[in-house]
């Protein structure tokens, strides 16, 4: 197995991206970003539409293949190789799937499994991926639903649910494979105003708890206030980056200016 | 109208209805069977895999059922490598004939009937299943299968009624399945109406079992689907 060497000093980074680059056809969509994530940090990316942020969740764990750039977790580094029509791909798609079990993605539009209820949603991976045995998948399962505040729905199907029970229910899946990292991609984008506190709230908890986290969000209060980390993308280049106190008080750059005055969604 | 015939070919016509139910519960299942692998490798985007499913179920649903069924059933037993193959002792009774016929034909509908549905499958079920380390293998088996079941189950019900009606033409190679029997008694009392009426109303009883089962499948089945219990 290729390892990069962990660092000597013990402190190895949950989560490196390095020079990641995505284009689709001509459209040069990631003009190298890179961000490094340690145990605990929860990273907050803002841009506008068409900044790319979505996109850089989604090459760190090969939902899309970068055409270029190194992806680290936890000091395993996924081995790429040419795809042939100028991207990359997974070498071993064993190692990918392995290490997209400690990057669990809660997607914007939920994407729970429909013919499962919320309970069955949960245990799915743990249980046929992580081969944990079911009595205690259930328990973990039901504990983690407790924590979201949807216990009560663990027999629910997805379609008789709302919005923010429904994406509870996803962060409850991401949270039941004990990941290193938790990506979310725009966690609060497809639901009604009333419905992204309750969800907000969950993730902040989770913030709390130092857990890992990588967050492309819109909710500027919640990257003000949670992440320790904040980056600004536009048109597939990091502008800003640092604690946002630091961020949003110096604003450096007139695009970051911009964005914050028309809050752009 | 003289029931005195139908009472007393009942026995017969029973006879009958056991080789219908076996000959469609048989080729249903074997059918089912050959179907999923190749509703798999027809949902392919390379044409080196998809291109022998489709002309597979291009062929079996392009031509009628009595033809396939002729084609096997004196067909077959023109080519020497046949008859002396190790099949032959199969293939050369009209029992298998059929059976096999009917299996290969409900394994082209299925198959097509299973490829929309998969093909149906939500994007997004399908990137999250990815993003938790599932395999394709996985994939297929815990979350794209079973949910494309669920969506192939109302079309799929159809093509189970279809299967019993179109095994009738059993009879035409010598077996006495339902409509067989029906021909037998026509023969001997020359009472058309009597006997082809009872053969149908035995399918017509096997047809509301059918949509009864279905229905009650539907709703273990479908329960995602209905607007929420109070």
């Amino acid at each position: 197995m290729a390892e990069t060497a962990p660092a000597s000093n013990g402190a190895q980074p949950a989560l490196v991206a390095e020079d990641i680059h995505k284009s689709f056809g001509d459209l040069e969509v990631l003009k190298g970003v890179s961000i490094t994530a340690h145990e605990g940090d929860v990273i907050a990316v803002l841009g506008s539409s068409g900044s790319g942020k979505s996109t850089f969740l989604r090459c760190v764990n090969l939902l899309e293949t970068p055409n270029a750039g190194t992806i680290t977790v936890s000091g395993e580094t996924i081995r790429l190789k040419p795809d042939g029509r100028g991207g990359l791909a997974a070498e071993d798609p064993r190692q990918i799937q392995r290490i997209r079990t400690r990057l669990a993605m809660v997607f914007q539009g939920f994407n729970l499994w429909s013919h499962m209820t919320a309970l069955e949603n949960v245990i799915e991976a743990p249980v046929h991926v992580l081969k944990v045995p079911k009595a205690e998948a259930v328990e973990r399962a039901e504990a983690i639903l407790e924590k979201v505040g949807v216990y009560e729905h663990r027999s629910y199907y997805p379609a008789h649910m709302s919005g923010g029970q429904q994406q509870r229910v996803a962060i409850a899946r991401a949270l039941a494979m004990e990941p290193a990292v938790m990506l979310f991609d725009e966690p609060t984008s497809a639901l009604d105003p009333e419905l992204v506190g309750e969800v907000l709230r969950v993730i902040r908890k989770l913030a709390e708890e130092g857990r890992t986290m990588i967050v492309v969000t819109h909710e500027m209060g919640f990257a003000r206030e949670v992440s320790s980390e904040t980056i600004f993308l536009h048109q597939g280049r990091i502008e800003e980056q640092g604690p946002p106190q630091q961020v949003f008080q110096t604003q450096r750059s007139d695009r970051f200016r911009q964005f914050l005055a028309g809050n752009l969604k | 109208m003289d029931l005195s015939i139908v009472i007393e070919n009942l026995p017969l016509y029973l006879q009958g209805l056991w080789l219908t139910v076996q000959l469609v519960v048989m080729a249903l299942f074997f059918g089912m069977l050959l179907a999923i692998p190749i509703a798999l490798l027809r949902t392919s985007k390379n044409p080196l895999v998809y291109g022998i499913p489709w002309a597979y179920i291009y062929f079996f649903r392009g031509t009628p059922l009595l033809v396939q069924l002729f084609m096997i059933y004196h067909g077959l037993g023109q080519f020497e490598v046949v008859q002396k193959s190790f099949l032959w002792p199969f293939l050369k009774e009209a029992y298998w004939c059929a059976l096999l016929a009917f299996a290969l034909n409900t394994a082209a509908y299925t198959a097509e009937i299973l490829r929309g549905a998969i093909e149906q499958t939500a994007f997004g079920e399908v990137e999250a299943a990815r993003a938790c380390g599932m395999s394709r293998a996985l994939m297929f088996r815990r979350i794209i299968l079973p949910s494309a079941f669920r969506r192939a189950l109302p079309a799929y019900g159809n093509e189970v009624i279809f299967m019993l009606h179109g095994s009738a033409i059993a009879s035409v190679v010598t077996l006495v399945d339902l409509l067989g029997a029906g021909r037998i008694v026509n023969s001997r009392h020359f009472a058309p109406y009597e006997s082809y009426l009872t053969a149908g109303l035995f399918y017509l009883g096997l047809t509301f079992l059918i949509v009864w089962g279905f229905k009650m499948w539907e709703r273990r089945w479908h329960a995602h689907l209905r607007p929420r219990e109070t």
